[in-house]
């Protein structure tokens, strides 16, 4: 039974993780090129246009939640699987989640290169 | 369509920032957390008086930039672009532990500091913004109206 609720608490803290970095990503596409703003119009342009997004908010909150489920998830399991799995399964749902919501053209490169970058940080983290 | 931004030497520091800004401040945090001791769920003040130490304070400050530079290389460069440079703070913190602090790393952890690395390469060889989408390409259109016209690479 702990076996699952560590589970269950991975998959909980990858959700929240990937909706953050999404809802952030789209955010910040709607906001624009930061650097043209800010050399455009100047910094408080871009704090301005950032605060008036809602989309980044809802970012800030689904990421304020993962991080408070991995401080449970990490009370129900070993911080040595917790930790390097959902790191490296946070990789692998946010290029599906890049590709499906975001349009990202995810290539085989890029598949390549979230299955690597998931299996290091697995082995570095484990 | 567009298939790419051409990724100039300033986007370059701010992925730089991104790796730096995020390993720097986890371990500051984590440095400052084992000097501070346990804090218990039901005396959470304890969360207050952990601000005050040194380390933690500036481990927040250092996040505070990752946070920052994150939001910025977001606005001009897709996800699964700026991902895998966050994850580069891994192998910085193997190396700094290897090199500066002298500690042993294990075969494992040199595979993973391969494959992280070379997961990092294989993105950064291709373009940095690959959205399609007519809501994405209008968003991204200057206020000029002139399109932000990529290179690919």
């Amino acid at each position: 039974m702990k076996h699952f609720y560590t589970w269950a608490g991975i998959l909980i803290v990858v959700f929240f993780s990937v909706v953050g970095d999404v809802l952030m990503s789209r955010a910040m596409k709607r906001v624009g090129d930061v650097h043209e703003v800010w050399d455009r119009h100047g910094l408080w342009r871009v704090v301005t246009q950032v605060l008036s997004t809602p989309t980044f908010f809802l970012g800030i909150a689904a990421m304020a939640v993962a991080f408070f489920s991995l401080l449970f998830a990490l009370s129900w399991g070993d911080v040595s699987l917790v930790a390097p799995a959902a790191a490296s399964l946070t990789f692998i749902g946010n290029a599906f989640a890049a590709k499906i919501f975001l349009h990202e053209r995810v290539d085989h490169r890029r598949w390549l290169a979230a299955i690597m970058v998931a299996g290091g940080v697995a082995l570095l983290a484990g | 369509m567009r298939t790419g931004f051409r990724v100039t030497f300033r986007k370059y520091l701010v992925l730089a920032g991104v790796t730096v800004f995020a390993a720097a401040g986890d371990t500051m945090l984590s440095h400052g957390m084992t000097q501070v001791g346990h804090v218990s769920i039901h005396h959470l003040q304890g969360l207050i008086l952990a601000v005050l130490n040194p380390w933690v304070a500036v481990g927040i400050l250092f996040l505070l930039a990752f946070f920052s530079s994150y939001m910025s290389a977001l606005s001009w460069a897709d996800l699964t672009y700026v991902l895998p440079a966050t994850s580069l703070g891994y192998v910085l913190l193997a190396l700094v532990a290897r090199f500066a602090l002298h500690e042993h790393i294990s075969i494992m952890r040199w595979l993973g500091i391969m494959l992280i690395s070379g997961g990092v390469g294989f993105v950064a060889g291709g373009p940095s913004v690959t959205e399609h989408t007519d809501e994405s390409d209008s968003s991204l259109v200057t206020e000029s109206g002139a399109p932000l016209v990529g290179v690919d690479r």
